[in-house]
């Protein structure tokens, strides 16, 4: 084996997130080691795994078996790994072997036979191998037609489970209780997949994984195993989970373990697998739920819970080498063929983020629906839990959360399965509600409810306490507080102090953490391990401070919309680069998805919270010289003020001067002075005056909330009445400074500048433009470089700002900013002081490393870059996750949606823009397309496409208006009626018949706003209807010309394989 | 109530109770099981031992019917552990462990920092310890006692159906070595661990000798059996105790280690293969010198130590970890299977 081509998982996107970054990094390390070359494909460009060190060729491409075959054929790899890269590798690897591809090209599928894998996905399938190993399903029967379920239903009887075969995260499953509710999952998997299975449904059964390792000598071992908080019905990725299980005794333990390994030795699996079971929560039965053959999320959590590298293991599986022969780097003393044991306790929380998405359902169910997750690890249960809250950072401190109304609507968010409950439960126990009734009504087992009543009660004890000043907190109270997980800040908030003065106490009381270090084998070897977690149940650190060649690197936090994997790249450069001024990296981070949270990628690593009182708490353990707070986004970005004010010392931009670029008033201050355009703003508290300032700046307006909460955010106003409904809203909010309306300046161009400076001096700098016009969240934008579409002297005044705020900022580090160009005139939109999204996007298309530039900035050794225009384009396009979140308007908008991104290069923008779009799942099945255009002036502009598009074979519908116009100006599309029309078949009949592959929805309005989904438009069940069923959507007029140019210039099969060192050399 | 654990070299950890309130003395040693603590808490291996679980939080499903046990009573001298929870949650728990121990007369304490412990006695080895309340004790090396004829059977008796009959010489005998062999079909003897067996004038097809506490060079009657059945090459089988004792019996050696394995993760290659096992394990001595005509049947991954001896040609064979799992994985139970194959 010389040559190993290796698949990711492409964009981020909802269950299928960071954690394939994770599991493809550490494959190719494991490869690299045993001197293999590693061909890797995946257009994730903000992947640690697609940087120069890891991968020794990268292939920004889409993960589809038309496109790896021609790499195949193109780079002739001796083998093929396929359990890196999530369902998006599996699937493309199961359909390049049923094609015959792999064999023709004499590529070796590694590790697990495909056949195997091929069992494991087919539900029936599965079934039935399980039962001749004599192993329990449910009663299950996998079904092709609605119809057919609806027998099976009724013979199993209500409820039953309804899910989607060869899906991944759960997606199109649920829990139908009656008829109508099971047409409306069926239809809905149906959409997406060929088979659904109905099954039997398992009323508050626990839910228990195994994470299960076997080697071609046939040794396996469980690495770990992880209990849900929530029963059964909650999807594990939905779920809060434990590790270890705490519920189950030694029998229901080793009989799973037994059954996990019983099945992985009957499918050959090698490398790894997991294991889904139901467990009665009142016998010992169970049922096997479900297996992936292929690294999941669950093994990226395990392998950050127990800290065995199961990726990394699984990699060197296979490529047939036996457990007993890989040594645990970690601790060096125990190898791969080893189960370890934790002396701590893990809580995952999954990230929501669902009042991102206008009108979406705040359920959460048996489908995936959370962005990112974040793991505690503690002493217990109530240490781990509350740590985990605080980490979420969503501004609760802890579990006991008072934002109930009243009895009644805590019992709504205890028995409604949602993002709140577990601070419903908290709230109820508070209020009285007794643990059995409260495990009546969720299934969730007692125990956990009775760890969650003990910090309830221990809250109760801290209210009794009377104000600090006249009766202080005696040190066992203290501790016992902090031991059960509280914060200073939640401490001195039932106090009514501020957590500065708990934090001093506690000093002075001499409770600080302790520092622990996760070694596999619960201190039972001396391990030299580096990564470490603090807890208040010690009374001995693990290891001692590094001193003043320590800088902490501060990571990202969950993924969640708007902060992800790119900011993960930046904190993993920014840590490796450390290392060239003879610093010791200390990161801390969070997220068990990431490769920042990997043992190997710094120094230490502390698996903690990104709270001002644990950084704090860390950075005097450790003594160190220094924190970098701006290269994982906004959440370490947020504590710049008050670490600097605590007297840390932060590498960078001075706070005070973050701050100048944060606070609008100032920043618009400086603008003046600087005489830079901006779009003109105000802050308002009173209607009148805002619609009177409207009326001046003419609509439309953008208005934004002074203060961000959530649900309510940005939006664009066209007229007045919009205006009075979000400004009405926003009172209700705020009061005293509800909102700020800025002139929104429509048809504009939008540019990201990303750039480095030292000492206020600018050292580096790259200009990319959005696609889309501004007023689509520079996240959700499809973004080109070079800057194609900016003209040279707007380019040159970009630089000349940029220069200017530098110096007036004394910038040093990274910085971004939003441009907008319109006439020729230049404005400043936003200023970032920190790394941008675009950082990777950004040096892996110039080949500049950004993060590496930041650290020598900050060690103020930056050289001077030119950046010479390429030869070449590449376009970053997003990737949404609108199918998994229903009732959600998938349109673009100001704020942002999408969970993931992928960029392709390209001879041209539009060949590289053809390329991300097929690597974000745009499929050309037939060639049908509906074309739905408001306004005139879009109309007018989208006429040439619309041309473009029947000379290339298109046939077209369209409704009444855009028909009229196209038969006007002599083009021929078929009529179809719209929804309120009240004919049938309408609008959205023709795309549920699936009779289009391509939907064209252009609202007058550019991009929408959030009252068509409340209104629930016709727009709006045109583009659900067609995310719902899985059919390309285009919103935005620029993207969809694009698209059809593109389509217009290229034949998809014949789309350049060029490799990554191709294009840039 | 508070107490106190004190080390002989006078390290002292103040605790609350969750026990039984009276001093108790002896070895102090940690395991790092996750799971099992019912079993572990009655495994005869432990008696004299006080218990240190590095697993911080104890007690969450309660304490089964006394059927599930490993033995009719708790071995341990004592309990340590980090955070006991006494709102236990399970379908078979009859009672909480604090319970359960108080009616053993078993005491426990909570201490905070048992991963300060559990270093402490890696580093420095297996300590002797007590917990005290008000009144002061006397420190107790279980080592020093034959720990074996306190928990061996005090007679013989004999259980199952099959054709063949095998004798188990109980040391200190797991419930879960009898469960394991009668579920097999085995007419089973057992017998006190220094009983002539030859005097039962029975048809002896396989000897086993069991797990057991302490150190093996206590029980020579139970070697001198054991050399006894090897004169007469009938099947034998050790496991734990019985490793070290048909070593001993062998003429090889045996020798106390620095803090011993107690855990149920441990590693085992079977020699001359890529097979590793992980088994459940609880000893604090170890084979030293393999006994000439024997050759090393399993060693230990980690620490390579020696995990189990077996004759080069007689159907003679012994492992240091327990086939019979529970508490543990059950990946071992074919030992059971391939002793039984030579009757």
């Amino acid at each position: 084996m010389k040559k190993i081509l290796l698949l990711g998982s492409g964009a981020l996107k909802i269950g299928q997130a960071g954690e394939f970054d994770y599991s493809g990094s550490q494959a190719i390390k494991a490869f690299k080691e045993e001197g293999i070359e590693t061909i890797l494909i995946n257009p994730n460009i903000a992947t640690i795994q697609t940087s120069k060190e890891l991968a020794d060729k990268v292939y920004f491409l889409p993960v589809t078996s038309e496109f790896v075959r021609r790499v195949i054929e193109k780079e002739k790899p001796d083998g093929i790994a396929l359990s890196f890269g999530g369902q998006t590798a599996l699937n493309c690897g199961m359909e390049l072997y049923k094609k015959g591809d792999l064999r023709k090209n004499n590529v070796k599928v590694l590790g697990t036979p495909v056949p195997s894998i091929i069992t494991s996905e087919d539900r029936q399938k599965f079934a039935d191998h399980l039962k001749k190993i004599n192993v329990s399903t449910p009663a299950s029967h996998a079904v092709l037609t609605v119809g057919e379920g609806l027998k099976i239903a009724k013979k199993l009887g209500y409820p039953v489970m309804v899910r989607a075969g060869f899906a991944l995260g759960g997606q199109k499953s649920g829990v139908a209780h009656n008829e109508k509710e099971f047409k409306e999952i069926a239809e809905a998997a149906l959409a997406f997949s060929p088979q659904i299975l109905v099954e039997k449904y398992l009323h508050h059964f626990k839910e228990i994984e195994y994470e299960v390792v076997r080697d071609q000598f046939d040794n396996c071992v469980t690495v770990c195993n992880m209990e849900n908080f929530d029963p059964l019905g909650i999807h594990t990725g939905e779920s809060i989970v434990v590790a270890p299980s705490q519920t189950l005794n030694n029998y229901q333990y080793h009989l799973l373990r037994k059954i996990s390994i019983k099945i992985i030795r009957s499918l050959g699996i090698i490398g790894e697998c997991n294991v889904q079971f139901a467990l009665d929560p009142k016998s010992n039965d169970y049922y096997v739920i479900e297996v992936n053959a292929r690294l999941s999320r669950s093994s990226a959590l395990a392998s950050k819970a127990t800290g065995y590298p199961l990726a990394y293991v699984a990699a060197k599986l296979i490529l047939g080498k036996s457990m007993t022969e890989i040594i645990n780097q970690i601790t060096k003393i125990t190898q791969a063929a080893f189960e370890p044991a934790l002396d701590y306790i893990v809580v995952k929380i999954p990230r929501w983020d669902m009042e991102k998405f206008r009108g979406a359902e705040e359920t959460i169910g048996s489908s995936m629906k959370s962005v990112g997750e974040v793991m505690a690890i503690g002493r217990t249960f109530e240490e781990a839990v509350q740590k985990a809250v605080r980490m979420l950072d969503i501004g609760a401190w802890g579990v006991i959360e008072n934002r109930f109304i009243d009895e009644k609507e805590i019992w709504h968010y205890i028995r409604i399965p949602t993002p709140r409950r577990l601070f419903a439960l908290a709230a109820g126990m508070k209020k009285g509600f007794s643990i059995d009734r409260i495990y009546q009504e969720t299934g969730i087992d007692r125990w956990f409810l009775s760890r969650i009543k003990n910090i309830v009660d221990a809250e109760k004890e801290l209210l009794k306490v009377e104000v600090l000043r006249a009766k202080p907190l005696h040190h066992l109270q203290l501790l016992n507080l902090k031991k059960l997980g509280f914060s200073d800040r939640r401490i001195g908030e039932a106090l009514g102090i501020d957590e500065l003065e708990i934090r001093s106490l506690r000093k002075k009381l001499r409770i600080v953490p302790s520092v622990f270090s996760i070694d596999t084998l619960a201190g039972e070897f001396p391990a030299k391990t580096n990564y470490l977690y603090t807890t208040y149940w010690g009374s001995h650190h693990d290891v001692k401070p590094l001193g003043s060649d320590g800088v902490m690197v501060l990571g990202s936090g969950p993924y969640r919309i708007g902060s992800s994997v790119e900011f993960d790249w930046s904190c993993v450069n920014v840590a490796f680069n450390l290392k060239k001024y003879h610093k010791k990296s200390i990161i801390v981070n969070c997220n068990p998805e990431t490769v920042s949270t990997d043992y190997d990628m710094s120094n230490r690593l502390y698996f903690e919270e990104l709270t001002f009182e644990r950084v704090a708490d860390i950075y005097e353990f450790e003594k160190s010289s220094s924190l970098i707070l701006s290269v994982g986004g906004q959440t370490p970005n947020n504590l710049s003020m008050r670490l600097d004010s605590y007297g840390a010392r932060v590498l960078g931009t001075k706070a005070k001067d973050i701050d100048q670029a944060e606070n609008r008033n100032k920043f618009s201050d400086l603008l003046d002075k600087l005489k830079i355009l901006q779009p003109v703003w105000k802050n308002f508290s009173n209607m009148k005056s805002a619609l009177k300032f409207a009326k001046e700046v003419s609509y439309p307006v953008l208005i934004r909330p002074s203060y961000v909460l959530s649900g309510l955010a940005m939006n664009l106003c066209y007229d007045e009445a919009e205006l009075k409904y979000f400004m009405k809203r926003a009172v209700d909010i705020n009061k005293k400074h509800p909102v700020t309306i800025s002139k929104f300046i429509p048809n504009a161009r939008e540019v990201e500048f990303d750039g480095v400076a030292q000492a206020g001096k600018l050292k580096v700098y790259a200009i990319a433009n959005h696609i889309e016009h501004a007023g689509v969240h520079s996240g959700d934008a499809t973004i080109v470089y070079p800057a194609e579409r900016v003209r040279y002297f707007s380019g040159v005044r970009m630089v000349e700002i940029a220069t200017e705020l530098a110096a007036a900022l004394k910038i040093n580090g990274p910085f971004n900013i939003q441009f907008m160009v319109k006439n020729n005139q230049v404005y400043v939109i936003e200023l970032n002081l920190r790394a941008s999204r675009t950082f990777p996007f950004i040096s892996k298309v110039t080949g500049v490393n950004f993060a590496e530039v930041t650290v020598d900035a900050f060690f103020n050794k930056a050289k001077d870059y030119q950046i010479n225009y390429p030869n070449y384009v590449a376009v970053k396009s997003p990737q949404f996750s609108f199918a998994r979140l229903e009732g959600a308007d998938p349109v673009l908008r100001v704020e942002m949606a999408s969970t993931g991104e992928v960029a392709c290069f390209g001879e041209t923008a539009e060949e590289a823009y053809l390329k991300s779009l097929i690597s974000t799942g745009l499929s050309f099945e037939k060639k049908t397309a509906l074309v739905t255009i408001g306004g005139d002036e879009n109309k007018l502009h989208f006429a040439e496409s619309i041309w473009k598009l029947k000379n290339l074979g298109y046939k077209l519908y369209a409704t009444k208006h855009t028909h009229k116009f196209l038969k006007s100006k002599g083009v021929r599309t078929k009529l179809v009626s719209k929804v309120y029309e009240g004919k049938r078949p309408n609008v959205v009949d023709i795309i549920e018949n699936k009779k289009v592959s391509l939907v064209i929805n252009l609202s007058e309005k550019g991009d929408g706003n959030q009252l068509a989904s409340e209104n629930k438009t016709d727009g709006y069940l045109i583009r659900r209807a067609t995310i719902d069923h899985n059919i390309s959507l285009f919103t935005d007029l620029n993207a969809a010309r694009l698209f059809v140019n593109a389509l217009n210039m290229y034949n998809v099969k014949e789309l350049k394989i060029k490799s990554w060192d191709e294009y840039l050399k | 109530m508070q107490g106190k654990l004190i080390l002989k070299d006078g390290s002292t950890f103040i605790g609350t109770s969750f026990g039984y309130e009276e001093a108790k003395a002896g070895e102090l040693v940690f395991a790092t099981g996750m799971i099992g603590y019912p079993e572990s808490l009655t495994d005869p291996s432990y008696e004299g031992q006080i218990l240190v679980a590095t697993y911080p939080i104890l007690g969450n499903y309660g304490v089964p019917d006394k059927n599930f046990w490993e033995s009719s009573r708790i071995h341990v001298s004592g309990l340590v552990v980090s955070q006991y929870i006494d709102t236990p949650s399970h379908f078979e728990s009859k009672m909480t462990l604090s319970q359960w121990l108080k009616n053993e007369k078993v005491p426990a304490l909570i201490v905070d920092d048992t991963r300060f412990l559990t270093q402490l006695l890696r580093d420095k080895g297996a300590k002797l310890a007590k917990i005290i309340f008000d009144k002061n004790i006397e420190f107790y090396d279980p080592n020093k006692v034959n720990l074996v004829n306190i928990v061996s059977v005090k007679k013989v008796i004999v259980e199952g159906k099959g054709d063949n009959t095998v004798i188990l010489i109980d040391c200190g005998a797991k419930e879960n070595i009898r469960r394991s062999l009668l579920h097999r079909n085995i007419r089973l003897i057992t017998v006190p661990w220094d009983y002539d067996i030859f005097s039962l004038k029975e048809k002896i097809d396989g000897v086993i000798v069991s797990n057991g506490p302490g150190d093996p060079k206590m029980v020579e009657k139970t070697i001198e059996i054991t050399k006894a059945v090897m004169a007469k090459k009938i099947p034998l089988l050790g496991i734990c105790l019985g490793n070290q004792i048909l070593a001993l019996a062998a003429g090889g050696d045996t020798y106390k280690m620095k803090f011993g394995h107690r855990g149920q993760n441990q590693p085992c290659v079977e020699q001359g293969s890529k097979r590793c096992y992980i088994t459940t394990q609880n000893h604090g001595f170890a084979i030293g010198k393999i006994p000439v005509g024997f050759k090393p049947w399993f060693v230990n991954a980690n620490d390579k130590t020696n995990e189990g001896i077996v004759h080069k040609n007689l159907p003679f064979m012994s492992v240091q970890f327990h086939p019979e799992a529970s508490p543990g994985p059950m990946d071992t139970g074919w030992i059971f299977d391939k002793f039984l194959n030579y009757l």
